[in-house]
């Protein structure tokens, strides 16, 4: 839906964070948080129009392959390797709502575990058909979807031998600035999922169950893609009282 | 218990940079990055650049940081469709994006000087620029404002620079001049500097 058409969010500021279902800014375990945390108590306001406002982005900022990264990055004809796979899931706010033409970018790595970047440099190979980034707006209910190969589990420099589970990075945008998400989607089933040191960093057993995607076979597409769902819920307005006044008029 | 919790956030992870700024990583996609232009046209208001680093505790520089930031056009108004006090700049964005520079660290946004904005009371606010600051080893992405050294007036009755108690560190949320129309912010995650992050 077009910027200018969509429905203004809900009047009254933002409730207060859920910090007991979020990380720590500080989990040693997870060693590189140990410099990178916050020491001082973070300072609490109410928001104003700085938070409840936010960029807002259109169709027409979208390619016709941008949700699709088996073949948004591969030659002409080629798709990348790895098992495919389609994700996705609703995006709401606090109150349930649908969140309309939320951004959602996601990033990832290729089917052996390895990204495309500089400073990386696993021994499994690049897919040169697989850039792995892509992203996507929500439609008016709030549902996103992307195509895209199962990434592979990786190694990486923590502990002596830790591995990360397979896992989707995936940063949201919603009509507030204060509603800015980053987050990462793990798959059911995955061994590695109870070992990760940064998934350890939520310790809500409730909120990291939320973070697996789950196998749906109902959207999965025949002798083509499995299909996963991972359905996100970004910060909610409280409801004024004044608000609720005017719609009971 | 809500039956909508918010979803738990994770650490954006080394490789932020391939989902949010793929070309700054050699991945050509998009026709361009999210949020490396805020000026689309000519711009109403004082043109200024901002430019600082993030450090950790021990006083390195992160390279690896997404930087981004959200403010007011020159007349105090938001560019978006949710914006109902007035129409806003429309050659501004008012969102910018940046992962820094691959060897210094140092992000720069080319942007204009925000107006003032109310809160929720109808006090004016200082002229700010909401700042998020993700990286790897930040499990929770942080918010923090930038004001302006040169409005020393507006950040005197400022709602939330004012209410800060210990005076050296609303410091950490004051860019200084540094050249005309540019001024330096810097971002400390930890140490005898820690930036104010906010809880908004
Ligand atoms: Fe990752």
């Amino acid at each position: 839906m077009p910027p200018e058409q969509m429905p203004p969010p809900p009047l009254g500021g933002f409730m207060a964070r859920n910090r007991a279902a979020q990380p720590a800014a500080l989990h040693p375990p997870y060693k590189t948080s140990v410099w990178r945390s916050p020491r001082a108590p973070l300072l609490s306001f109410p928001s104003s129009l700085s938070e409840e406002t936010g960029p807002v982005f259109g169709q027409s900022l979208l390619g016709p392959l941008d949700a699709d990264l088996l073949s948004n990055f591969a030659a002409p004809g080629e798709t990348a390797i790895g098992p495919r796979i389609i994700v996705h899931g609703r995006v709401v706010d606090e109150g349930g709502r649908g969140v309309p033409g939320a951004l959602v970018e996601v990033w990832q790595a290729n089917a052996g575990g390895r990204y495309r970047h500089a400073k990386e440099g696993y021994l499994a190979p690049l897919d040169p058909n697989f850039g792995g980034c892509g992203r996507c707006l929500t439609d008016a209910e709030g549902h996103y979807s992307f195509r895209t190969v199962m990434p592979g589990p990786y190694p990486w420099p923590n502990g002596g031998n830790d591995w990360r589970p397979a896992h989707i990075h995936l940063s949201l945008f919603g009509p507030s600035f204060a509603q800015r998400l980053i987050t990462q989607m793990y798959f059911e089933g995955d061994p590695l999922i109870p070992l990760c040191p940064i998934l350890g960093a939520v310790t809500d057993a409730a909120a990291l169950q939320r973070l697996v995607a789950t196998l749906d076979m109902q959207a999965t597409i025949p002798m083509d893609s499995r299909a996963f769902r991972f359905d996100i819920v970004l910060r909610g307005r409280r409801q004024s009282v004044f608000e609720n006044r005017k719609e009971g008029l | 218990m809500p039956p909508f919790i918010e979803t738990a956030s994770q650490t954006a992870g080394p490789y932020v940079h391939i989902g949010c700024t793929p070309n700054v990583c050699g991945i050509a996609m998009y026709g361009g990055d999210l949020g490396a232009v805020m000026k689309t046209g000519p711009v109403r208001g004082e043109e200024i650049t901002l430019t600082g680093a993030v450090h950790d505790g021990m006083g390195a520089v992160l390279k690896d940081a997404l930087v981004e930031i959200w403010q007011a056009d020159a007349a105090g108004l938001f560019n978006t469709p949710h914006e109902r006090r007035g129409q806003a700049d429309p050659n501004f964005t008012g969102f910018g994006r940046s992962a820094g520079d691959m060897n210094t660290g140092e992000f720069t946004f080319h942007t204009v000087k925000p107006g003032r904005v109310p809160w929720p009371d109808g006090r004016l606010q200082a002229p700010h620029v909401s700042v998020w600051v993700v990286a790897r080893g930040i499990n929770i992405g942080l918010q923090t404002r930038l004001y302006f050294a040169d409005e020393e007036a507006a950040n005197a009755e400022d709602p939330i620079l004012s209410r800060i108690e210990h005076r050296a560190r609303a410091e950490t949320l004051i860019a200084r001049r540094s050249g005309p129309r540019a001024y330096r912010f810097d971002i400390h995650l930890q140490g005898p500097k820690e930036t104010v992050f906010l809880d908004i």
